[in-house]
């Protein structure tokens, strides 16, 4: 399984001068990393004493930021099926661009991955093509039809890290009951959309005084709240491991926080986006904008931020999705939900750090650290045997997004002429180095 | 140019008419202005300007229509543009060609104008962005049908003068109507108080915060109103069960005598048609002394003929 893979054969590596920052050990002073054989050898402040291994190329960072590279726990991709909007070579390339050293995917491909033989595929197919490391989310259901359960044991065997319906929510509650029962059996995460399709109706965006104004048919709240109860009370009744893949409002914030008190194990995720952008963001029909969750208030997004400050939101992920102009040149109502956004998370997720509202360790946590704890991974820590998978930032350094130099095969950003603080200077997957920054 | 009259382009200098929001009050009360002189003008035995002369209109029409349609396109006709109506049904959408495709072919023949109804609120600003030249919404989904409100004031305003002193009550399926919302813009726009009356599955969230009052019981709601206007109960969209049956709903909702009678003695009905008789409004009251149903139909065209003006004025070489 690529997660493991050694690179003996890689230059041995040493990052001086760097502000280290690994939220597994609430760690963020000033030190070194040094790595060696894909692995992390030393980093902090102990390390600027430790040997440095023979022949190693030498780093000043200039007290820039080294970090565990990005694990993004909600990354759509093309393929199989959809290679024209995303393959994985190129969303490799964005994630290596935007600090994503393990890109988590999901199952929503033609075919779904609900067998072990898509798993192995995944596998396969991304160990030479992909920059940084894939593992797959399988299906909880066949086809992802909400029915009948996918072979967990088998495809954990495979390498599937969890199980998710992607983009589809399941009403059936017995189907999902089921789902956290058996999966506890394997220690899996259970990883869900949480939205009520019936509820959600033909809405399109949060519903609200925006949405009439547009003419748009709206997403209530509820129809995310109630999923949310729903499940939560399942998670309760079978003591499941649940994951709500995206929350967008401050009520669910609420749900998660008394859900944790009550001892479940439960966590759940937000997108950089919905940490960064409102409603009020769709301007004219803009349909980049148009998500699943919608874009919600900014009372919710307030929320967002200050879940991530408390740690009641686990994990930020991208939520990357790429949507070809034959799904987003439609009219608002017409077109497909979904943004790119391996290559803007980080910088995204700074904006929280850069506007004082939280600590780069809590964003650093919920961005490598916490995602590795809920998948069972070795990464998302810079402490001595854990894989070499890390990443040099300046957090100050502006730049502006184009949507057409995005390295994703569609350019779907809604932070088109957006201005960011805070750049991945140098991509580093099992040591070896799959990105660097060059001024355009 | 006429020089001789007050330049509505010096007042209304935008490029395309995509709804009522964001018009200042001094626009919309410009396009009423030049609407009556195009009132005059229609009355004519000779209705022909030239201000369009040589300039293509085509009127793109997503949906079917037959009253907005052929309003534009006599209004067209009347100053003097080529028109050319397009029906893109669903055929063309059934072979997979994006609005975005019909949109690219159209503005290679070089239209002048261009009006655009489709069944997709924010489908006609997709089209403005794309086209090289004036685009007028003839209404887009849910969103805005800014023709039909320009219309409607100007026949309230030729029956009972300034707006702003006036209730007006819009009644019915708010929920799905574009006519509700572009109205609820102008009206308040021009000072009016508005009411609207309606179930509540079919009023829209965050709709009190459009400055309006909320009445779901009709004979509360009509109470000394100045203008009744009724909605056409937009069967054809609903995807739910948002009234129980038509019956039902006649009964509270539907426009009769006995409810008329709770507004202003001399109060007016109006309906942007085409009307469900006996469903919203009982056809006595339809076709009684109060409605001003077929005058509507006239100052449509005049409406448009003033907005075509007004676009032309701003038009390259124009």
């Amino acid at each position: 399984m690529n997660a493991d893979r050694l690179n003996p054969t890689e230059r041995p590596l040493v990052l001086e001068n760097a502000r280290v920052v690994d939220p597994s050990r609430d760690l963020d002073a000033p030190g070194s990393v040094i790595v060696a054989n894909g692995l992390i050898v030393a980093a902090g402040p102990e390390a600027d004493a430790a040997a440095r291994p023979e022949g190693a190329e030498i780093v000043d960072c200039r007290g820039k930021v080294v970090m565990p590279g990005l694990i993004d726990m909600r990354v759509f991709v093309g393929e199989p099926g959809a290679e024209h909007r995303e393959t994985f070579a190129s969303a490799g390339q964005s994630a290596a661009a935007g600090g994503v050293t393990t890109m988590i995917t999901m199952p929503d491909t033609d075919p779904v991955i609900d067998d072990v033989a898509l798993v192995d595929y995944i596998a396969r197919r991304t160990r030479d093509t992909t920059l940084v490391r894939v593992l797959p989310m399988a299906a909880i259901t066949k086809g992802l039809k909400g029915r009948e359960m996918t072979e967990f044991g088998l495809l954990r065997e495979a390498g599937a890290v969890a199980f998710t319906d992607g983009r589809h929510s399941i009403t059936n509650a017995l189907v999902l009951r089921r789902a956290l029962t058996y999966a506890r059996d394997f220690g899996a995460l259970v990883m869900h959309h949480a939205a009520d399709p019936d509820l959600t109706g033909s809405g399109v965006m949060n519903e609200g005084e925006t949405a009439t104004r547009l003419g748009l048919s709206g997403i209530p709240r509820e129809a995310e709240i109630i999923m949310l109860e729903r499940d939560l009370r399942l998670a309760a009744l079978t003591r499941g491991r649940y994951h709500a893949a995206q929350i967008s409002c401050a009520e669910s914030l609420e749900i998660i926080r008394r859900a944790k008190k009550a001892g479940l194990s439960v966590s759940c995720g937000v997108s950089a986006t919905h940490l960064t952008l409102n409603e009020l963001d769709i301007g004219p029909y803009r349909t980049f904008f148009r998500l699943s969750p919608p874009l919600r208030s900014e009372d919710d997004r307030q929320a967002m931020i200050e879940g991530i400050a408390d740690g009641t939101i686990d994990v930020i992920v991208s939520s990357h999705d790429p949507q070809d102009v034959d799904t987003k040149r439609h009219p608002f109502a017409e077109a497909a939900d979904g943004a790119v956004g391996l290559e803007t998370l980080l910088a995204a997720a700074l904006r929280l750090v850069n506007n004082g509202e939280a600590t780069l360790s809590a964003v650093a946590r919920a961005l490598s650290t916490r995602p590795a704890d809920l998948l069972g991974l070795p990464g998302g820590r810079l402490t001595e045997g854990a894989p070499a998978d890390l990443i040099l930032v300046d957090p100050a350094m502006p730049w502006i997004c184009d949507g057409e130099k995005l390295r994703s095969r569609s350019k779907n950003t809604p932070f088109e002429g957006a201005r960011f603080e805070g750049r991945v200077l140098r991509t580093i997957v099992a040591g070896r180095t799959v990105y660097e920054y060059a001024a355009d | 140019m006429n020089a001789l009259k007050a330049s509505p382009a010096a007042v209304f200098a935008h490029r395309h008419l995509l709804g009522i929001e964001g018009l200042l009050p001094e626009e919309i009360t410009a396009l009423l202005d030049l609407a009556e002189q195009a009132v005059e003008v229609s009355r004519q035995v000779e209705k022909k300007k030239s201000v369009l002369r040589g300039r293509t209109q085509i009127n793109l029409f997503f949906e079917a229509s037959t009253r907005t349609q052929s309003s534009f396109e006599l209004a067209g006709k009347r100053l003097g543009a080529d028109v050319m109506n397009m029906s893109v049904g669903s055929s063309s959408v059934k072979k997979g060609e994006t609005l975005i495709d019909t949109a690219m072919t159209l503005n290679a023949m070089n239209p002048d104008i261009l009006v655009v109804r489709h069944h997709a609120a924010g489908a006609v600003h997709l089209l403005a962005q794309k086209v090289g030249c004036s685009v007028i919404n003839a209404g887009d989904g849910a969103h805005e049908h800014p023709t039909q409100a320009l219309l409607d004031a100007l026949t309230i305003r030729r029956h009972k003068g300034p707006i702003h002193d006036l209730t007006v009550a819009i009644c019915g399926d708010i929920l799905h109507s574009r006519v509700a919302r572009s109205n609820i813009m102008l009206l308040n726009a021009l000072g009016a108080r508005v009411r609207c009356i309606g179930p509540s599955t079919l009023l829209p969230k965050g709709l009190d915060r459009l400055g309006v009052e909320i009445y779901t019981d009709m004979r509360r709601g009509l109470k000394d109103v100045d203008i009744v206007m009724m909605l056409r109960l937009q069967r054809e969209r609903m995807d739910g069960s948002f009234v129980p049956s038509t019956r039902e709903y006649f009964h509270f909702f539907g426009l009769d005598a006995e409810k008329l009678a709770l507004a202003k003695p001399d109060a007016l009905v109006m309906h942007p048609g085409p009307m469900n008789r006996g469903v919203e409004i009982d056809s006595a009251i339809a076709d009684g002394p109060q409605s001003l149903i077929r005058d509507q139909v006239e100052m449509g065209v005049a409406v448009r003929m003033a907005v075509l003006e007004a676009l032309a004025q701003n038009l390259p070489n124009g």
